[in-house]
């Protein structure tokens, strides 16, 4: 009887902090965003952690031009800009009154900071090359003008990722611990393996932030994640790390399910300088054995796009090039018999952490035991996957998605680690680099799209899908992916 | 006394030792062969235990996954025994010489790092896969058999045969091998069925994070660790490999406290 | 004695400086470069040369050797390759959560295992004793991470009485952080818990046969009393030795448990540093964590022989 009413008790406690809490979610204006991943520092010039874009990118930092969520390309810093006929020299018109988080004023000469920084010679900038191409950056009047090597019709696009914002230089030596921006938030404190505070910075030069503090919550276990997400210790989960548990949360009314697209191809890459790998029958043979759509099920449980070659599908130079490597297991075995190799073959399979490479993977695995070919799995983490595959290109077969947006370039560099080497991609691809007409570079990129998939250079699975949940009430979260980010400008909560 | 635990210890081991040897030959399914369509099957009469998230047949994986356990733990029992024991029969030998410090000190040293840390390191530099547990596991064994032997040597090396036997000029060595070890199996052995059912325990923490036997090769730890998620819709795929490394553990704790009593009745007062 | 403490104190410093050692080798030949982590996989090898001078990794083995262990002994553990913050700091935020949660777990396993212990001992062979026994065998049985996921499972997703981890801070209060430690305790208690109930009674029972517990039965004391008049004092050596190194097991065996309760403690430190690739990180807290261990084996040591001069010859 007494535990009964005990029981009872602390039932009529607990409806009494819900009674407070729910009266006081009318005028929220904070908001807890869940990261599966705590980024190590938090200097986007410096590192090449998605979690640190994760958390500043458009938040506290800002670079001349930015991203919107549609992968379009704004102005930023830069109101405005101006082309020099031969497209050499960029002149960016800056914004005015724009003041870093500590105060000081910001102006072109912080630009020419910035990208000098990022191109210098022991510049730790994970993205240098973006800036290959660029020669000199001046203060001209107040105007930062920017002169290339050669026409570039990337550079606004290359400007717009967080590895290109600016920074103050008298600030660079405290960047990754206590950042400082020009953004719209504030980084106010991080308390280390749990959460990082951002909060309104009131002398923003743009419009306004609706939220008051954002905070960051940093939880890799998705049983965990999911728990959370429940009890509303955290808002939202912009990229849920488990897809096997959307489906309660979409039946839940209190959440949505935000389903978007990323950069992300992922892909069973191919190592062609280990035979019988280097042979065209072999890789076109593991294409015909891959059923994309049970990875995508098995794997993503059913998020996910499949695609044929390395381009985003949301792009509109996409081509769909998918039933040139339709599941054909029979196919798959006769090609292999072409190939000289009806007794199948022994390869390996070396697995990054994330589960769309370890549960593909073991999938794939068995799909090509399937038509005789022997994988022998090894699950790496990221430093001995960078090492061994990356690096060392000691591997046979491995799947990674590869987010970075418009990445098709990897395919012309034949020492990226599948080492591809086609002369004629290559040559593609380089005046690609200098065509500036629009019509002219989409059909170039779906040459490139083609050639790539008719070489089945790697087996393409799936564009990884952005699996979001958010709070019913939550607006203004990006949907998409165009670039690693969780942009919080647009973020409020409807009453 | 004895036969409350001996019994069913020995029946549970049983149980999973034939299941794991008859895994050898036949699994009502193939554990390498995924159906994603067929996934989170309720258990029936085709799949007695129902399908995992790959649409393997579960009992099938138990199996299998009974091989890969009792495997890595013997070959790491065994590993333990074989350089642990020799090392505190030779400190036991040695008592108050450098070499008994150099032992006990460095017995130390490994036990203070953890059996975890050993794997993840192990696994850093040589890439993951059941070698590994096992060398993690077995390292981990060692200053344990080293300790339990020196201590038990040293009580032995007081009694009178022993004493007998230096009289007669017989060397260290010799009475290690001749009047101390035999004198010891009984107390190895229990400590060994202990260790072994640790080593399943080990094994399975490993596997849980992603340290021990890679796929397709079933085990248990990795069956949690891919049930994780899936807790709250299927927890069947949770409780069930759990329970199996429950009742093997306990099968054997039990099994090593029957054989306790049934070698040693003396040590039985002390327990 | 003296001689004997000046003994140990050398053994203490040369296994110490051994140590060291074997955790630099050990550490310095596990491939993968931590620069190349933080860079990812777009970096230039340029990059990649002046991010690792930068950190000072370009120096020589011996040299950064050296000046780690030379670090370590005036308190300075270095910087964070990755989070370029000093290891100290690191260090001390996460032992903050690693010490509070075997405190709490060795609290609770010892609440449970001291009367667990005596009871069962008083009631040798009964049905008591059997059925702690048995219960204790099931302790041992039961993997920590499994029972884990079932407490979340029970008490976290279905209940909702705890949240499924993460840790808010001490300046959360006290009551709350407690809270977020309750759970990760109880999945380490609960095996430490069946170990220590087994060790308390079999000390008390090997007590028990000794011969001063026969005179002071003789002199009139009933078994009960005898029990906890003598017995229970006499026992505690043992049950206190492996209480010790439980505490220190604690300390950095709760890597899993704290992954799977996300708690920022040393476990996951260790975790995510090797990951990273963040040696400096690495080679400290398990440093610290050897320290730990031998100097509890160290104390236990001197207290044996201070209780038993005879051990003083023999060790």
């Amino acid at each position: 009887m007494k535990t009964i009413k005990l029981s009872r008790a602390l039932f009529r406690a607990g409806m009494l902090t819900m009674l407070v809490i729910g009266s006081a979610q009318a005028a929220k204006t904070d908001v807890t965003i869940g990261m599966q991943l705590e980024p190590p520092n938090l200097d986007p010039t410096g590192g090449a952690a998605a979690a640190i874009d994760e958390v500043v990118y458009a938040n506290i930092f800002e670079g001349l031009t930015r991203f919107g969520s549609d992968g379009a390309v704004l102005p930023a810093l830069a109101k405005s800009w101006e082309i020099s006929d031969d497209g050499l020299t960029y002149t960016f018109a800056l914004q005015e009154g724009v003041k870093f988080h500590d105060g000081s004023e910001f102006n072109a000469d912080d630009v020419k900071f910035s990208i000098d920084r990022a191109m210098a010679e022991d510049s730790t900038n994970a993205q240098k090359q973006l800036f290959a191409n660029i020669d000199s950056v001046e203060n001209v009047n107040g105007a930062a003008v920017i002169t290339l090597k050669a026409s570039d019709g990337n550079l606004l696009f290359n400007l717009a990722w967080g590895d290109a914002v600016i920074v103050p230089a008298e600030a660079i030596e405290t960047l990754a611990t206590s950042p400082v921006g020009t953004g719209p938030f504030k980084f106010k404190n991080w308390v280390q393996g749990d959460q990082i505070v951002i909060e309104k910075n009131p002398d923003y030069w743009g419009e306004a932030v609706k939220l008051d503090t954002a905070t960051f919550k940093f939880i890799s276990e998705p049983t965990a994640a999911f728990a959370a997400m429940m009890a509303g210790d955290v808002d939202a989960f912009p990229v849920f790390p488990a897809p096997e548990n959307l489906a309660q949360f979409e039946a839940d009314p209190r959440f949505t399910v935000v389903l978007g697209s990323t950069e992300g191809e992922t892909i069973l890459s191919t190592n062609h300088k280990q035979p019988p790998l280097d042979n065209i029958k072999v890789r076109q043979a593991i294409a015909h054995a891959i059923d994309r759509t049970a990875i995508i099920d098995g794997a993503m449980y059913g998020y996910g796009t499949p695609i044929g070659t390395h381009f985003a599908p949301h792009n509109p130079a996409y081509v769909d090039l998918t039933a040139k490597s339709e599941y054909d297991p029979e196919k798959s075995k006769a090609l292999l018999k072409e190939a000289g190799l009806e007794d199948g073959f022994s390869t390996t399979l070396k697995l990054p952490p994330p589960a769309y490479a370890r549960r593909g993977g073991e999938i794939i695995a068995a799909q090509l035991r399937a038509v005789g070919i022997d994988v022998e799995i090894s699950n790496l983490e990221w430093a001995q996957w960078l090492e061994q595959v990356f690096k060392g290109k000691d591997f046979g077969l491995t799947i990674v998605s590869h987010t970075e947006p418009m990445d098709i370039g990897i395919y012309a560099n034949p020492e990226y680690y599948f080492q591809y080497d086609n002369a004629d991609l290559q040559a593609l691809l380089a005046s690609f680099a200098e065509e500036t007409d629009s019509e002219q570079r989409t059909s170039m990129l779906q040459q490139a799209q083609n050639i790539i998939s008719d070489d089945y250079v790697n087996g393409y699975l799936f564009q990884l899908a952005k699996t979001g949940v958010a709070s019913a009430k939550l607006k203004g979260l990006w949907e998409n992916s165009p670039t690693q980010a969780n942009d919080l400008t647009g973020v409020y909560w409807e009453d | 006394m004895k036969l409350r635990s001996l019994v069913p210890g020995a029946f549970l081991v049983l149980l999973f030792f034939s299941a794991a040897l008859v895994s050898y030959v036949w699994t009502p399914f193939d554990v390498t062969l995924i159906d994603i369509k067929s996934r989170f099957q309720s258990p029936d009469a085709t799949h007695w235990l129902g399908t995992d998230h790959f649409g393997r047949d579960l009992f099938s994986m138990l199996m299998v996954g009974a091989r890969t356990s009792i495997f890595v733990a013997i070959v790491a029992v065994g590993i333990g025994m074989l350089v642990g024991v020799p090392l505190g029969l030779a400190a036991a030998a040695n008592t108050g010489n450098l070499l008994d410090e150099v032992i006990m000190r460095t017995n130390d040293m490994v036990f203070a790092f953890p059996a975890l840390l050993i794997a993840i390191l192990i696994t850093a530099s040589y890439g993951p896969g059941a070698v590994n547990a096992i060398i993690a596991i077995g390292i981990f064994n060692i200053p344990v058999f080293a300790r339990l032997s020196r201590a038990a040597a040293l009580s032995v090396w007081k009694r009178d045969f022993v004493l007998a036997a230096r009289a007669a000029g017989k060397n260290a060595l010799r009475i290690s091998l001749e009047h101390i070890l035999p004198n010891i199996t009984n107390l190895l052995i229990v400590q060994g069925t202990i260790q072994f059912s640790l080593g399943i325990l080990a094994e399975a923490g490993l596997s849980f994070v992603g340290l021990g036997a890679q796929p397709p090769i079933p085990s248990w730890g990795r069956m949690l660790s891919d049930s994780q998620t899936l807790i709250m819709t299927e927890p069947q795929l949770a409780l069930i490999p759990g329970l199996a490394i429950v009742l093997t553990v306990l099968g054997l704790n039990l099994l090593g406290d029957g054989l306790r009593d049934w070698l040693d009745p003396r040590l039985r007062r002390e327990r | 004695m003296l001689h004997y403490i000046f003994k140990r104190t050398l053994i203490l410093l040369a296994t110490l400086i051994v140590a060291s050692l074997v955790v630099f080798v050990s550490l310095e030949i596990v491939p993968g470069d931590p620069a190349s982590y933080m860079l990812g996989l777009n970096a230039q090898e340029d990059t990649v040369a002046a991010l690792r001078a930068e950190l000072g990794l370009d120096k020589p083995k011996i040299a950064r050797y050296f000046s780690w262990v030379s670090g370590l002994v005036t308190g300075d553990f270095g910087t964070s390759y990755t989070y370029r913050t000093p290891v100290a700091d690191m260090v001390q935020d996460r032992m903050w959560v690693s010490l509070p949660l075997a405190i709490y777990a060795l609290a609770l396993s010892t609440l449970i295992a001291f009367p667990a212990g005596v009871y069962a001992a008083s009631r040798r062979g009964g049905a008591g004793d059997t059925t702690v026994m048995g219960l204790t065998q099931l302790g041992v049985a039961i993997p920590n991470f499994w029972f884990a996921m079932l407490l979340v499972l029970l008490f976290a997703i279905k209940l909702r009485w705890f949240s499924a981890g993460g840790f808010p801070g001490w300046d959360a209060g006290f009551f709350q952080a407690m809270k977020s430690l309750t759970l990760p305790a109880i999945a380490l208690a609960l095996p430490q818990a069946s170990i220590l109930t087994r060790v308390m009674r079999s000390s008390l029972l090997d007590v028990l046969n000794e011969d001063f517990m026969r005179t002071a039965r003789a002199k009139g004391l009933t078994r009960r009393q005898a029990l906890w008049k003598h017995a229970l004092r006499n026992a505690m050596i043992p049950v206190l030795t492996i209480m010790g190194l439980q505490f220190s097991f604690l300390l950095a065996g709760a890597i899993i448990i704290e992954n799977v309760f996300y708690l920022p403690g040393l476990g996951r430190l260790i975790f995510q540093s090797i990951a990273s690739r963040d040696l400096i990180v690495v080679e400290s807290v398990v440093m610290l964590l050897v320290l730990a261990v031998v100097l509890v084996t160290f104390l236990v040591d001197l207290a044996y022989a201070w209780v038993d001069p005879r051990l003083r010859g023999t060790r």
